[in-house]
């Protein structure tokens, strides 16, 4: 049993939760994940490290409430235990002296790039952050980052807070205007893809961390299979970082809409008893309008 | 042994082979010719005494037949379902020869279930503390053996279990219809009931390393994390939408309850027409499952012939009697997706077996021609290799083949103080080869902590229990 130390509204849909989890944290490094399973009945979903602290034995997680087990995840409070926390999972990300790092995150994906940011700047690197989201508000993080990275860049979708448009744009005129010897890019699917085919004429050295589902997450049931190269990989063992310009987006965007049907049945199970019929209507009328995946 | 009828098991998970009542066993155990020189005893895995058992069923003492299974044996309720017999013990037995061989497995078990529905409490004689902590990592066959046998002999152990449940592959890789949990988890709670601890989602290269467990105080280390990755065959099509790994699709109903699905949270796809490929247990495992889960037609596709199946016998025929066809000589090559992604069929070589070579085995060759089976779903079981995410953590620890632990008779690596066994040593085996991999390691270990000479001895002089 894992026990919630402290819980906090991070953003609109957007919760961190920070966990008693002392060996976790202990041998926590940038690029790591664990499985967690709230309870008997619960899926394993894996979630990124956000951070983790050796001297209080904590590690923080931070999660977009998208589906079934997320939201369940976000009505935990302080003093509330996880069942199952296994980790950390997956390779640590290749940290050393670049030079000038760039990294891109859409939404969430903050969450993985926070200790990258960090372990990149213990390294003496230069870094550019690019944060994007829709609008100001689900923007994730954003001041964490400015005080660490040398510049931190945010774009948004209506132009609320930073430049008005796409973290790709923002990245090109990085990219037009100074050398970059790598770009690392965690967010939405199709974020990453869009990272991926921009650097690729500058054959700029390009990291994405994959977010495919997982079972067990230590390599033995191969759920979470990737094309690289055109090899399978598996994303806990083999990742769930991988070379951008390797990556079958293609084929992950599939096999992420797999159990679309599942997700929101789960979800709105969940949502009708957690409000047990009082607000029927309201359940119906959320579920109908979120997007699961 | 009886077994429930097909047309009504196979809308369940409920065990299918339902054992002999004590009337049978003693009847099966009073066939038994107690030979001077015991063949079965050559074919057991861990040389079990077969003959002083079925003589004390025959003799209707059940526990004190119990008593001696488990001298060797440590999970006989276990064994006594899932070892391949008819290759072992009864496949030596000298009665096959012109009729019908003593089914010693179902014996086995009938000792093991006897002591359960009876209600029993399997007693153990424990040595005194020594003060000696001993790390056992993973929870399956292997490391459950290490730990009872070396906590009955004074050890503190503690197992390291990654997963979040304790049983290693008979939890998330056998099915409930095979082996029911229930017998796992009694297994499980015996060797807790002796002081081991069992600490769960506990990855030993990941949440702590081997070397901060001997930092910690531990004086050995057993390795028992078996060999659960999964193999592929690098056709086209194995990544489309409903192509599963046997390992994933069993893993979500056995270990994740997906066919309780939304009840619980984890879900599974539910094919219609659904293809297996390979023919080994974990084939038949994958096909029954799928049949339980609705499938209208269930095929198991095998390049070879019905005798190089390498299941059970007993599961080959079950799953026959649940309405799964075999198709022998066809060879997938590809797996054919629809528009959107999601399998539609597969494309297989027909093949056929050569001119016996020089070992007498007939290898399956290209006949020239293929086929497309229309199917919506794929399981492929084609078997299982080592996990590396503890070896790869091991500096300096010598592995073998496809990143197996180099172990020797006692289950000794290279590195003193680690030991190893089961299929992370040996590949994909049996439970049984697990358990007496384990039994000789729990051996060596003493010796080892106790800095005592290197003993060979096949005798099982550790296990001190009584039923």
């Amino acid at each position: 049993m894992f026990k919630v130390l402290h819980k906090e509204a991070v953003a609109p849909q957007v919760d961190a939760l920070i966990i008693d989890a002392p060996y976790i944290a202990g041998h926590a490094k940038a690029g790591n994940f664990i499985v967690l399973r709230i309870h008997e009945k619960g899926e394993r979903i894996p979630l990124t490290i956000a951070d983790s602290s050796l001297d209080k034995g904590t590690i923080t997680l931070l999660f977009q409430k998208i589906g079934k087990t997320t939201e369940e995840l976000g009505t935990l409070k302080k003093g509330d235990f996880i069942r199952d926390v296994a980790g950390p999972l997956g390779h640590d990300t290749p940290v050393k002296k670049y030079g000038h790092a760039v990294l891109v995150g859409g939404g969430i994906g903050s969450a993985t790039l926070f200790p990258i940011l960090k372990a990149l700047k213990e390294k003496k690197n230069k870094v550019t952050v690019i944060l994007g989201a829709r609008n100001r508000e689900l923007l994730v993080w954003e001041d964490r980052f400015a005080e660490i990275a040398d510049e931190t860049i945010l774009t948004t979708d209506d132009g609320s807070s930073g430049k008005k448009g796409l973290v790709t744009e923002a990245l090109k005129e990085v990219a037009d205007s100074t050398d970059i010897d790598v770009v690392l890019a965690v967010g939405p699917i199709r974020m990453m893809q869009a990272v991926a085919e921009l650097t690729r004429p500058y054959k700029l050295k390009t990291y994405v961390s994959l977010n495919p589902v997982m079972v067990e997450g230590t390599g033995m049931c191969g759920a979470c299979r990737v094309s690289i190269a055109g090899k399978t990989k598996f994303a806990c063992i083999d990742g769930p970082e991988f070379d951008a310009h390797d990556v079958d987006f293609e084929e992950i965007a599939h096999r992420l809409n797999f159990y679309k049907d599942e997700e929101t049945e789960s979800l709105e199970k969940f949502r009708k008893k957690k409000c047990k019929g009082k607000c029927k209507s309201k359940g119906t009328k959320e579920s109908s309008g979120q997007v699961v995946k | 042994m009886r077994s429930r009828d097909p047309e009504i098991r196979i809308r369940d998970f409920k065990e299918v082979a339902l054992g002999l009542t004590e009337k049978q066993a003693v009847k099966e155990a009073k066939r038994c010719i107690q030979c001077k020189k015991p063949m079965c005893v050559t074919g057991c895995p861990v040389e079990i005494n077969i003959p002083a058992f079925i003589s004390a069923i025959r003799d209707e003492d059940i526990t004190g037949g119990l008593a001696i299974i488990r001298k060797y044996n440590m999970l006989p309720a276990i064994c006594g379902r899932v070892c391949p017999q008819e290759n072992q013990c009864q496949g030596k037995c000298v009665l096959g020869k012109k009729k019908t061989a003593i089914s010693i497995g179902a014996l086995e078990r009938f000792a093991a279930d006897y002591e359960m529905i009876k209600g029993l409490s399997q007693k153990t004689n424990m040595s005194k503390p020594n003060g000696h902590k001993v790390a056992v990592i993973g929870a399956g066959p292997a490391g459950l053996t290490v730990a009872a046998d070396l906590a009955r002999h004074g050890y503190q152990i503690t197992i390291f279990e990654a997963l979040h449940e304790a049983g290693g592959v008979l939890t998330y890789g056998i099915p409930e219809f095979r082996l029911p949990q229930k017998i796992i988890d009694r297994e499980v709670e015996y060797v807790k009931s002796i002081g081991v601890e069992i600490k769960l989602n506990w990855i030993i290269g990941r949440t702590q390393t081997v070397d901060e467990l001997f930092e910690e105080g531990y004086r050995a280390v057993f390795v028992g994390v078996g060999a659960g990755s999964p193999r592929y065959m690098n056709i086209p099509g194995e990544n489309l939408n409903n192509v599963y790994f046997a390992s994933e699709y069993l893993t979500r109903v056995n270990l994740m309850k997906a066919h309780q699905f939304p009840k619980y949270d984890t879900p599974v796809k539910r094919g219609k027409r659904v293809a297996v490929i390979g023919a080994g247990n974990v084939a038949m495992d994958a096909a029954r499952t799928a049949a339980r889960l609705g499938a209208e037609k269930v095929y198991i596709v095998y390049r070879r012939t019905r005798s190089e199946m390498p299941a059970r016998m007993e599961e080959v025929e079950h799953a026959k009697e649940e309405g799964i066809e075999l198709l022998f000589l066809s060879s997938p090559k590809e797996i054919i997706g629809d528009e959107h992604g999601y399998v539609k069929a597969i494309k297989c070589d027909a093949m056929k077996l050569c001119e016996p070579d020089a070992s007498g085995r007939r290898r399956p060759e290209c006949s020239g021609e293929d086929f497309i089976l229309e199917v919506d779903q794929v399981l492929m079981a084609i078997g299982q290799t080592s996990n590396p995410i503890l070896t790869k953590s091991v500096k300096g620890l010598n592995l073998w083949g496809a990143g197996y632990i180099e172990v020797d008779d006692e289950g000794r690596t290279n590195i003193p103080g680690i030991f190893a066994g089961g299929d992370i040593a040996t590949g994909a085996a049996t439970v049984i080869s697990a358990m007496g991999a384990g039994k000789r390691a729990a051996r060596a270990i003493d010796d080892y902590v106790m800095g005592r000479k290197k003993v060979k001895s096949r005798e099982p002089e550790m296990a001190e229990t009584e039923g």
